[in-house]
């Protein structure tokens, strides 16, 4: 498998790597994937009062791309707001890491945990 | 010490260097490049006593008649030779053939073609720690069984069959046992005129021989018959004709001659290495041995290190030349079938890793990849979510997964 230089970049210096407190009500989590398929990612987003996400953490456990990719999304989601960050698309995330087309799944697991955070956080926040 | 280190001589083995020089001087005009069927010069002569003297010296590193030993390209054309060679020679007997489900490809591949062509197959399961029990292996056998294909050692976890009561066994019910011996051959003694395999197969390159070159053993008391699946000039007895490699079988000539030289201090010197290898990884929480150390050969070990995925694993291990039994570094998105016989689950089989030493490997070598090992697999763990979980006491069994 030879990969794009970015995405070994992300790999071995990997941004954001770590853990918020789920409890947080200002934290929203994500985690997709499954264990039996080869990928898990667990993203978290900290938001704040105004709904900018302010920091981002991940952990991932799979292949390279997908820590690329979550790598990735950490940077990416930082600064904007929800709705910004909902935008983002697994094709943006292939294409800005040049993934193979037998890594695809793992740009699209990557807007997976994305949703699946804001989602989270939403339901903590707004649905009471 | 040179980066990357070389821990995959169960895929290749370098050429030993007075292999390739015994070589040199069967290929070029001023040496002996002849063709061994020329009956009518001195060039076919020589040729043909040069091939005479190397299959010697291969029939008697594995205890067999020289008129015993067929030249193939290599493993994989020996195992279809001997599996379609002998159902289609002996299908006027019966159609079943039972084999196990951690043979290599170049067996199971040959069975399933066989049966798209009319035979049956039973394939058996080995025990958790990769052995094909003899007892299961009776109760499989039927009235219409012409052949037992099992495998010597297993390429991916280095286990050991018991091919001595095997062949017993198959001897017994009058049916013919070929064995593919490709990872064992040179490393282990093999001694045919004791043990009852009938069929045997193996290759130069992985004891330090070049590639491209095989054998096919077929027994002669009793006498094995096969159809060749390869026809043209009639060479080695009508069973697989082709003008015989002169340099390549030098080559494997000279590398079984030096295995049977030196194969018991070899691998004495291997199984330590082994053995300070796993010393210096088993202290790392959560790894696992996939087969059995006490049941496996020197060379070979094959773990897995839980809660971190195989492919980041072998891009961390980037200074290691190793393999892997995770999806991610084939074209198929399925774990390794071996691992996965063994019963072990999915996680397991992708994070699993399997080194393989050799004749240049060094203790240094080892030391070097302990530490690399260790590093790797704790900077992967503090990226796990997995691995967070289970620090946490979390089951991750227990947990209901999105996506699976």
């Amino acid at each position: 498998m030879s990969y794009s230089k970015k995405v070994i970049d992300h790999y071995e210096n990997p941004r954001n790597v770590g853990s918020f407190d789920g409890t947080d009500s200002t934290v929203g989590s994500g985690m997709v994937g499954a264990p039996a398929c080869g990928d898990v990612m667990k993203l978290q987003i900290k938001v704040n009062q105004r709904g900018i996400i302010e920091d981002a953490r991940f952990k991932t456990y799979g292949c390279g791309s997908a820590i690329a990719s979550s790598s990735l999304v950490t940077e990416w989601v930082k600064g904007k707001s929800l709705e910004q960050a909902e935008k983002i698309k697994n094709i943006h995330i292939a294409q800005e890491l040049e993934l193979p087309p037998v890594k695809l799944h793992c740009s699209i697991l990557a807007e997976d945990a994305i949703k699946a955070a804001i989602a989270d956080y939403k339901d903590k926040n707004f649905t009471h | 010490m040179k980066l990357p280190i070389y821990l995959d001589y169960s895929a290749t083995t370098p050429i030993d260097p007075r292999v390739t020089e015994k070589m040199m001087s069967y290929m070029t005009q001023d040496g002996i490049f002849g063709n061994p069927a020329s009956r009518s010069h001195s060039f076919g002569w020589q040729a043909e006593k040069a091939v005479d003297n190397a299959r010697n010296t291969i029939a008697e590193l594995i205890g067999a008649d020289p008129r015993e030993i067929i030249f193939t390209s290599g493993a994989t054309e020996s195992d279809n030779l001997a599996i379609k060679g002998i159902a289609y020679f002996y299908s006027y007997k019966g159609k079943h053939i039972i084999t196990s489900k951690i043979e290599h490809k170049a067996v199971l591949d040959t069975c399933r073609y066989l049966e798209r062509k009319g035979f049956q197959v039973t394939y058996l399961s080995p025990t958790k720690s990769g052995m094909i029990e003899v007892e299961q292996l009776e109760n499989a056998i039927r009235s219409d069984t012409i052949l037992v294909s099992i495998m010597h050692v297993n390429n991916e976890i280095g286990v050991v069959q018991d091919i001595a009561s095997i062949g017993e066994l198959c001897r017994q019910y009058n049916v013919i046992y070929h064995v593919d011996g490709t990872q064992s051959v040179g490393k282990l003694p093999i001694d045919l005129r004791i043990i009852q395999v009938d069929l045997l197969s193996f290759s130069a390159h992985k004891i330090y021989g070049p590639k491209g070159i095989g054998v096919l053993y077929v027994r002669r008391k009793p006498r094995i018959r096969l159809e060749a699946q390869i026809h043209g000039g009639g060479h080695q007895r009508g069973m697989r004709s082709g003008t015989l490699p002169v340099h390549q079988i030098i080559g494997i000539g000279e590398a079984c001659r030096i295995a049977k030289e030196e194969m018991i201090i070899e691998m004495e010197r291997v199984r330590k290495l082994r053995n300070l290898l796993w010393n210096g990884i088993s202290i790392i929480d959560s790894v696992y041995v996939n087969g059995s150390l006490e049941n496996s050969i020197a060379n070979i070990l094959n773990v897995s290190f839980n809660y971190v995925e195989g492919e980041s694993l072998i891009m961390a291990l980037k200074d290691i030349a190793v393999s892997s039994g995770s999806a991610c570094t084939s074209a198929s998105l399925e774990p390794s079938y071996v691992l996965k016989a063994l019963g072990l689950n999915e996680e397991l089989a992708h994070s699993s890793i399997r080194f393989s030493l050799g004749r240049f490997t060094t203790s240094e070598e080892i030391q070097y990849t302990i530490e690399l090992v260790r590093k790797h697999i704790s900077h992967l763990r503090e990226m796990s979510p997995l691995w967070e979980m289970y620090q946490q006491g979390i089951d991750i069994n227990s947990v209901k997964w999105k996506n699976s």
